[in-house]
């Protein structure tokens, strides 16, 4: 393997690097230098929401229970499958299978990633906004804390909004990754591009593996909650 | 694919397609239970065993899916530092936020239709 410089250069080796192996470490690292900011651009939200909850839970619980739980549920699901379509797309390309192989899971990940994008636009957003309660473009909620359930409605739209702008990245992503796949431009030695790619899409389903919970079930569902 | 299979190094890990599919099926379960929770009375219990579910899910997703299992130091060393960091902003500003008291801001320095109007003289 130190000897690997010296011989033929897999294709996408890079010459500053000593081995391939160096440069898909160098290229993981980078990409989580990037996931650790994206995790405080998402973790300032985070916190905002933490405090306002703590200030006006009565207000946050029953602006939850204003939001479609079942679709939230099932988007949940849909990422998590579209987690697992991505992680099989690397290993093909990583374990040297056929190219329509990793190319079938990618168009599975993207397809996934639209229903959830479709989902979130069709059976959340558009309802929110027959109901009133996109807050300053079509407000007329006026339930018992309408002032706080407001807020707590920003929070939701600004946390999912942001998240729905990552997806949309993803599925340029996929797109990208799919047409080079198709060319040829992976292969078992080299294949990062794929790799770091499913970084980041697994990051954005984990955002919503927190945001589900911390928005759809404050409070509980249960009667009486 | 190109044929480069000869002059490649294999150090990498391959994941069995088998530890793929118990960590997507426990996601799911995951995902069941923190549902079905929500619509069990368990009084203060429900935050946080939503919250425990949801860091048992992230700890699966970044060790198998993101490989950080199988990931070297120094990509740990940055992992953990990120969500240390992320502990640090969310700790510090809390501690400041619920010790401190806040002077009333005269309500003229917002303008009139502001959308924290009706919020400030709710609250404050």
């Amino acid at each position: 393997m130190s000897d690997l410089a010296h011989s033929a250069h897999p294709q996408g080796f890079a010459h500053q690097f000593e081995e391939i192996d160096q440069q898909r470490d160098a290229g993981r690292l980078g990409m989580w230098a990037f996931l650790v900011t994206e995790i405080l651009f998402f973790g300032g939200m985070f916190t905002a929401y933490i405090i306002y909850r703590l200030k006006h839970l009565p207000s946050f619980i029953e602006g939850s229970h204003q939001l479609k739980v079942v679709f939230g549920a099932a988007n949940t699901a849909v990422l998590i499958v579209s987690s697992l379509t991505m992680a099989l797309a690397i290993r093909s390309a990583q374990t040297g299978r056929k190219k329509g192989t990793t190319i079938f899971w990618l168009v599975f990940t993207w397809l996934l990633g639209a229903a959830f994008i479709g989902i979130k636009l069709h059976f959340e957003w558009w309802p929110d906004w027959h109901e009133g309660l996109v807050p300053r473009f079509h407000w007329f909620y006026n339930g018992p804390h309408a002032p706080g359930v407001l807020m707590f409605m920003v929070f939701y739209f600004c946390m999912t909004g942001l998240h729905a702008v990552h997806m949309v990245v993803g599925l340029g992503i996929l797109t990208v990754l799919i047409i080079m796949t198709a060319r040829n431009r992976f292969s078992a030695e080299y294949y990062s591009p794929l790799e770091i790619s499913g970084l980041y899409w697994h990051f954005v389903d984990i955002v919503w593996i927190f945001l589900f919970p911390l928005l759809y079930l404050i409070g509980g569902r249960y009667p009486g909650s | 694919m190109s044929d480069h299979g000869d002059n490649g190094a294999h150090a990498e890990h391959v994941v069995p397609v088998s530890t793929y599919l118990g960590v997507f099926i426990a996601l799911l379960v995951g995902t069941a239970l923190t549902t079905g929770v929500a619509y069990i009375d368990l009084g203060k219990w429900n935050t946080p065993i939503a919250l425990v579910i949801a860091f048992t899910k992230m700890s699966l997703v970044v060790l198998f899916f993101m490989h950080v299992k199988y990931a070297t130091g120094l990509t740990r060393v940055i992992i953990i530092a990120g969500f240390f960091w992320l502990a640090i902003m969310i700790t510090l500003s809390c501690q400041d936020e619920f010790t401190r008291t806040w002077e009333i801001v005269p309500q003229g320095w917002l303008g009139n239709g502001s959308m924290i109007l009706p919020l400030l003289s709710r609250f404050f």
